[in-house]
Parts: C-alpha cells; structure tokens; sequence
C-alpha cells in the first residue's frame, strides 16, 4: 500500500485542511477587528464565527486545488492544453485528493454517506434508549433534542450524499460514457461534502440546535448556536446536490453511447435522470429558506418571526417546496436500483420497461405539487387542502405501477435469493409498508389526526428504509465487485440481511401504533400512566439490532476488499453495460465507446445483447 | 401459470377478508370524545380495509414469488421472455387512479364533515406559550389554565400563540391544529363523552415540549355552569 516516495503534500487533503484551518482562525480575527473598528463589542459568535466559516471553506477549496484548473486558464487566457489528471498518485491517495474519475469520486461519496449512516444511527439509537422508561434515562431534555434534530439532519445529508456516490460511480458505466460531462465540478461538488460534515459534527459542541431537521421559525431563529453550523452544512450539502444534478442531468441527455436511446437505458438510467432533475430545480428552495434564516439570526432581517413582521407560515411553504420532492430524490434511485437487481436475479426481463421508467417521470412531477400536504394542520389557507389531497394521493399511482411491476418480474422467474436480490426484495416489502401507510396521511382529515405523532415517524422511516437503505445495502453487495473485484463475504451478508430485517421491522412497526394511540413524535418524554413503556422499550431492542446490522456490513466492507473472494467481469450474468468490462472497472471505462443494440433485459429471449463491446472488456470469465 | 395465479388470488382474498375484518371491528385508537373522532375513526378503517387489499396482494405475490418461483440447482438458464403486458398495466395504473379518487372525495366529505361550523358555538380562545396553555371564555370573561367543556356542545376554538408554534391537541377528539404566533387559527370539536383528558402541544417548540400540556375536562351542562359561576365568584371576591 505505503509507496515511499510520495510526496503528502501532493495529496490534497493533507494541504486542504491545515489551510482550512488557519483560514477560519483568519476569518474570525478580521470579523472581530471590523467589529471593533465600527465600534460594535469584538466577539459575537455568530457573525465572527459565519465570516470564519466562508474564509475557511474558501481557503479549504484552494489548497486542494479545487480552482487550479480554472484559475491557469484564466491566466493563460485559453484552455490549458493537459487535463490535471492525478494518475501518478497511489490509488489510496486518489481518494483524498481533488481526483476527476467518477468512480473514484462515486466511492469517496459512498464512504462518506456509510461513515455518516453510522453516525446517524448511533444518534437515533440513544433517542431510543432516552425513551425506554419515563423520566430521564441517559439524557435531559435539551440533549435530546439536539440529538433528535442531529439525527434528522445527519441522515437527510447522508442520503443525498449516497444517492450522489452510486450515480457517481453507476451512471458513466451503465449509459456507456467515459466520465461525467464536467468532471471537475464533479469533483467540486463532492468536496464541498467534507466541510458540511464537519459543521454538522461540530454543532453539537457548539451548542447544538433544538428545532428538529425543519428548522421552522420562531424557534430556529432563538436556538443556540449550533443552528448556523448545521444551516451552513445544508447549504453546502445544496450546492453540491444542485452542480450534481446538473452533471447527471447533461449525462444522461448527452453522454450516452451510440445506439442508447432514451428507452435503451437501464432503469436506473431514468431514475436518475428524474432524481436529478428535481436537485436542480428545487433545492434551490431550501438553500433561500435556510439563507432567510439565518440572516434573520445574525442581522435580524424580519423574514419569518411575526413580532418583527414576518410570517412563519411562508417559511413552512419555501421549506417543504423543496424537502417534499427531495424524499423523491431519495426513493427515486434506490427504486432504480431494485429495478436492475430484481431482472438479473429473477432472470426474466423487467416488466414493463417503458411504464417502470416513465414512472419515475410521473412520481417527481407528481411529487412537485404535493409540498403543502405536510401543512394541513399549520394554519395555511384552508382552501389549499383539498387540491393538494388529490394531488398527493395520485402520487400513489405511479408508484403503485413501480411495485408491481417489480413482483411481476418475479412472478414465473427463476430467482436467485444472494444477498443482493435478499435486500432488493426486503426493499419492496418495506417500501409498500412505507406507501400504504402513507395513503391516510394525504386525505386531509385522517392526518389532521396522526400528523406529527409516531405514525407519520414510522411511516417515513418505512419510506427511507425501503426507499434507500435496503436499495443501498443491495447495491453495496451487487456492485461491490465492479468497485473492489471482490466479493462481499456472502455468509456475513445473510447475518447483515437477517439482523437488519428483524431489527428494522421490531423497531419501526410499534410506531403505528403508538401514534395511533397518540405517543407524539419529537418528545423527550411520555407519562408514566400511558401505555407506550412496553413497544418503545420493543423498538429499542430492534434499534440495537438494526445499529449492529451496519457496523456489520461496515466490517463486511472493510474485510471483503482485503481479503474477499476474487470476482470475474460479470459474476451475476447481468446484462448492463458495467458488468461488459472487468472488475475492478478499469481508469478508462471502455477503451472504445460500446455499440448499444437492444434493452438491458433482454432475459429469456436467446442469443440477446444489450450492447456490441469492441475490444477489450470482459475476459472470458462470467 | 394459472395455477399460481390462483393461489395467489385465494391468498389476496382470504388475507385481505381478514385483515379487513379486524381494522373495520377492532378499535385500535385511543377513546373517541368527540363526535369528529367517530368520523375519523371510520375513515382510518376504511382506508385501512382499502390498504390491507393491497398489502396482502404484492406482499402475497412477493413472497410467493420468493417461495414457489426459486432457480432449481444448476439451471442456469432464463426465465421466461415476459417484457410486459399491456392490458394489465393499464389496470393496474386505473384502478389505483379510480380508488385514490373515490379517497379523495370521500376524505373532502369528512373534512367537510369535521370542520364544519355549527350555529350555536361555545367560542373558546387559546392561547399557546413555552411551555403551557392559557384558555380564555370570552362570553363569560374568564381566563383559566384548565379547559372545561360542557358535553354536546359544539366548541370553537380560536388558537394562537405568544412566542414559537406549538399546536393543540387532545388525542381523544382526535383532530388537531397548529397554534401560530401572529395569526389566529380555528379548530372545531364537539365533546360527545364525559371524561378526564390532556390537551398536548404536537410541535417542537423548545425544551419543555414534552411536559406542555394542560387538563381537559369533559362534563354535563349543569357541571359546566356551577363551574364557571364558581370561578366568576372566585373573580369577584
């Protein structure tokens, strides 16, 4: 691994966060000597330390070499003529360096989303554990919600970062590209991610934030400071979810291989470009409801708080106009990926290809115009419930298209049940649990009753968990070997697959019922004579399984690239383009650009290929 | 082929019969003290009948698929070239739509239902505050920290709050609304049981959001009136 003669200046966090470092100290020290040259007190946190925080992140970028490329063309004024590509670092250097391969990119955002998903889920484990008997167990009441409100943001951050890292590392080899169209704002956008999760790690010390992950005014514009850290963090986490989906965006209208046409894509292809396409246009929306915010906080701009002139209601609009689509960008890739894993392990083609992917069209429009169904209760126009009832409950249909179609391509197939199709398939379960559930909570009335208590916490977890943590951990174990040429430890994965499904189940279920029995979501605390003891301390025990499922898969991860199974081209006999060259995939994805010449699931009908391949690719072995 | 699909239609049926069964007769929410909680009661049953058909239909297929549709060792062939098949995607895609509609509109008949204004109204006010709740009787001229309500008796309750949002909320009359700071907001509830309750704030709103809540009593007329002429003595003296 050690390679002796390199350099550590070369590699770029090394430069980066030293320079950071001493940037924030810089920023704060000029913040406070403005402050006292116009005669206001030297030190106030807030303002010191947001100037702090923009010169440290700038300062960040530089010294890792974020604007070498466009600052020597500026200077030259015209295109340098040799790309920057770091090849002559070590491969393990790559992955802390200003690196351009997406598939490098793709697994430095994975591995930042899985040590996030650790963190996160360690967090949701000591709200269970606070909650098991009344009265204080292991926290008071403002640690609680600190860690309630870190937790909800932490794994919001950690899903759009891993939704990044497998188109990332997916889509360029799937749609038959070399690379991202813009591979240097590729690699921008996801070193943007670092710094985020830094503040979000340090706004616990910094005072922690109390206003869950909704941050909805007045209460956010009065909590402690950590609140301008984690705003801070999300804003960053936008702006690399907006250049993001622009990248995926122009990927998947203008990078694909000749032959691919819109409809030759994998399904995953449409997903994304779905997903993608609801980053670009409305995370906009979090990023100036969150700027309001904060400028409220620190310049005391009347925005939002009613006693300056302000209405907190237009804050709950701008806010769910984004975070409504964005649980479709969530779900809408891990919908992609059980769309390719159930073909290839069921052996039959997906069904009904061209609904299977126009659906995701359907659900992110849909998904648009259903953000005001999180307000019935808020105090909104009263007039605006029935259009968005219909609206959200039509959202249901496009789903429902997705879910049976993928037990329609079960049904009659000869399924292999490796760990991959275990949790793609545990994923559906899930998810339709996730969906029913959601149905009551569009129809106005029923909601008015369960909205904000346990229901609405189990129904999203059902969402997320079906949505995007079973489909990450399937394609942890189904493209594990085009990342490492490895396989995962098989028999290790069916003890992940078994404690994860129990524990997520023995978690999650009881919160129906405790909400329908009126146990509120976000609360510290219940009274010793309602009937909640006996289910939260039966989640709790789930919640412990579920946390040890992913330091499992993490040691999985950790173990199998040293020492797993060596894997072929095309160990599971796919059809899509990644699996045609070898394993590992290779720095140069095709060496010439494949002939795309039918649909990726073309199973069952003899002699099918999706694509004609050249040269090169995959050496005999499947 | 047929064979399967009729297990798994037999499935469907006698899972969905059951389960149907038991979320129409099984209550499995708290008491109903007003008369919009029967009405949401019956929605949620029904929405659930609804939702247990498809449940046991795609858990039913799922698992059934897991079970009966499994690689026999060493075929390493495919399954069959199913790529779609038109006429069941269309009904699968309308009868959703139709179901979804019919929700929709007989969820705008109960929300009519339950917010509708009555003529005779006890007009309650509601003042939310970290952390606790202050009710005001404008007809009476009386402000208390414990909400009273004669039983049958439509009540309007016009909320706000004096510094972040909380949201009223007793369980029992099951629908709720937010109390925002800097407008008023309007919530309608009939008591229609005699009982002892909570009304508890339902949004975030700082460290004490747990304990925010305040007695709710359910009584007879002739209860309420002594109550409130004892408090207006009270008052006077």
């Amino acid at each position: 691994m050690r390679n002796p003669g390199i350099n550590v200046l070369s590699i770029g966090l090394v430069r980066a966060v030293p320079a950071g470092l001493a940037a924030v100290a810089a920023g704060v020290g000029l913040a406070v000597l403005i402050r006292r040259a116009v005669g206001a007190p030297g030190w106030n946190p807030g303002p010191v330390l947001a100037v702090g925080t923009l010169t440290g992140i700038l300062a960040y970028m530089v010294a890792l070499g974020a604007f070498n490329y466009w600052v020597r063309w500026i200077l030259a004024g015209k295109r340098p003529e040799e790309a920057e590509t770091k090849t002559d670092l070590p491969r393990w250097a790559r992955y802390f360096s200003f690196d351009l391969d997406h598939k490098v990119i793709g697994v430095q955002y994975l591995v930042t989303a899985l040590i996030m998903l650790l963190f996160g889920v360690t967090l949701g484990f000591l709200m269970r554990y606070e909650l098991t008997s009344p009265g204080r167990t292991i926290m008071g009441p403002n640690m609680y919600n600190h860690i309630m409100s870190l937790h909800g943001i932490n794994q919001i951050a950690m899903i759009l970062i891993g939704v990044s890292g497998l188109m990332n590392f997916l889509l360029p080899l799937m749609l038959g590209a070399r690379d991202m169209p813009f591979p240097r704002l590729n690699a921008f956008s996801y070193w943007l991610l670092p710094p985020a999760g830094a503040l979000l790690f340090a706004s616990l010390p910094a005072g922690g934030f109390d206003t869950g992950w909704t941050v909805y005014p007045p209460l956010s514009v009065q909590a402690p400071l950590g609140m301008q850290f984690m705003i801070l963090a999300v804003y960053l986490v936008g702006l690399s979810s907006i250049l993001g989906g622009i990248n995926f965006l122009t990927l998947v209208f203008k990078g694909r291989a000749p032959g691919m046409s819109l409809f030759r894509m994998p399904i995953f292809g449409w997903a994304s470009m779905a997903t993608s396409l609801l980053q670009m246009t409305f995370t906009q929306f979090i990023g100036m409801s969150f700027l309001m915010v904060l400028l409220e906080r620190l310049v005391g701009m009347a925005f939002f708080v009613p006693s300056s002139g302000g209405n907190v209601v237009l804050y709950q609009h701008l806010f769910w106009f984004y975070s409504h689509p964005a649980v479709y960008v969530f779900v809408l890739p891990g919908f992609g990926i059980i769309s390719e894993i159930i073909p290839v392990f069921s052996r039959k083609p997906i069904f009904g290809y061209a609904a299977v992917g126009l659906s995701s069209l359907g659900i992110a429009i849909g998904g648009s115009l259903v953000w005001a169904h999180h307000m019935f209760a808020a105090g909104m126009e009263p007039w605006l419930r029935i259009p968005i009832m219909i609206t959200t409950v039509l959202v249901a249909v496009p789903t429902g298209v997705k879910v049976f179609a993928w037990i329609s391509t079960m049904w009659m197939g000869k399924i292999r049940l490796e760990t991959p199709m275990l949790f793609a398939s545990t994923a559906i379960a899930v998810f339709l649990i996730g969906g029913l559930t959601g149905v009551p909570l569009g129809i106005v009335p029923a909601d008015l009753y369960v909205t904000d208590t346990y229901y609405i916490v189990g129904h999203f977890h059902h969402t997320m968990f079906g949505g995007f943590v079973f489909p990450l951990m399937a394609a942890i174990y189904y493209w594990f070997p085009k990342v490492t040429g490895r396989f995962m430890n098989e028999r290790l994965g069916r003890v992940h697959w078994a404690i994860m499904t129990t524990g997520f189940f023995t978690t999650f279920l009881p919160f129906f019922w405790l909400g329908l029995n009126g146990l509120r979501r976000r609360v510290y605390d219940y009274d010793p004579s309602d009937p909640f003891q006996t289910l939260n301390i039966v989640s709790t025990v789930g919640a412990g399984l579920l946390v040890t499922s992913f330091f499992l898969v993490a040691i999985n991860i950790i173990t199998s690239a040293i020492w797993g199974l060596r894997a072929g081209a095309n160990p599971w006999r796919a059809k899509t383009l990644e699996w045609q060259v070898a394993s590992p995939a290779p720095d140069e994805n095709f060496e010439t650009p494949p002939r795309v010449v039918d649909t990726p699931y073309g199973y069952g009908r003899p002699g099918s290929v999706h694509a004609i391949m050249s040269t090169g690719g995959a050496e005999g072995d499947n | 082929m047929k064979k399967h699909l009729m297990a798994l239609a037999a499935i469907t049926a006698v899972g969905t019969a059951v389960l149907a069964y038991l979320f129409l007769t099984k209550q499995i929410t708290p008491a109903r003290a007003s008369s919009q909680a029967h009405d949401v009661d019956r929605l949620f049953s029904v929405l659930f009948a609804i939702a247990s058909f498809f449940l046991v239909l795609c858990l039913g297929g799922l698992v059934y698929s897991l079970i009966f549709f499994r690689r026999r060792k060493g075929d390493e062939s495919d399954g069959p070239a199913m790529f779609g098949h038109a006429p069941l995607e269309v009904t699968w895609t309308l009868v959703p739509l139709a179901i979804v509609i019919v929700l929709a509109i007989i969820g705008a008949f109960v929300l009519q239902s339950v917010t509708a204004a009555p003529k005779e109204e006890l007009d309650v006010r509601v003042s939310a505050f970290q952390f606790g709740w202050q009710f005001n009787y404008p007809n009476e001229g009386l402000q208390t920290n414990e909400l009273r309500l004669p039983i049958g008796q439509p009540v309007r309750f016009t909320l706000t709050s004096r510094d972040v949002i909380h949201d009223f909320w007793v369980p029992e009359f099951r629908i709720k609304e937010d109390a925002v700071p800097g407008m008023e907001t309007t919530l309608r509830i009939t008591p229609d049981r005699l009982g002892d309750y909570w009304a508890l704030c339902n949004e975030l709103c700082g460290i004490g959001h747990a304990y925010m809540r305040a007695p709710v009593k359910v009584v007879t007329q002739e209860q309420y009136r002594s109550w409130i002429e004892g408090l207006k003595k009270e008052k006077g003296s």
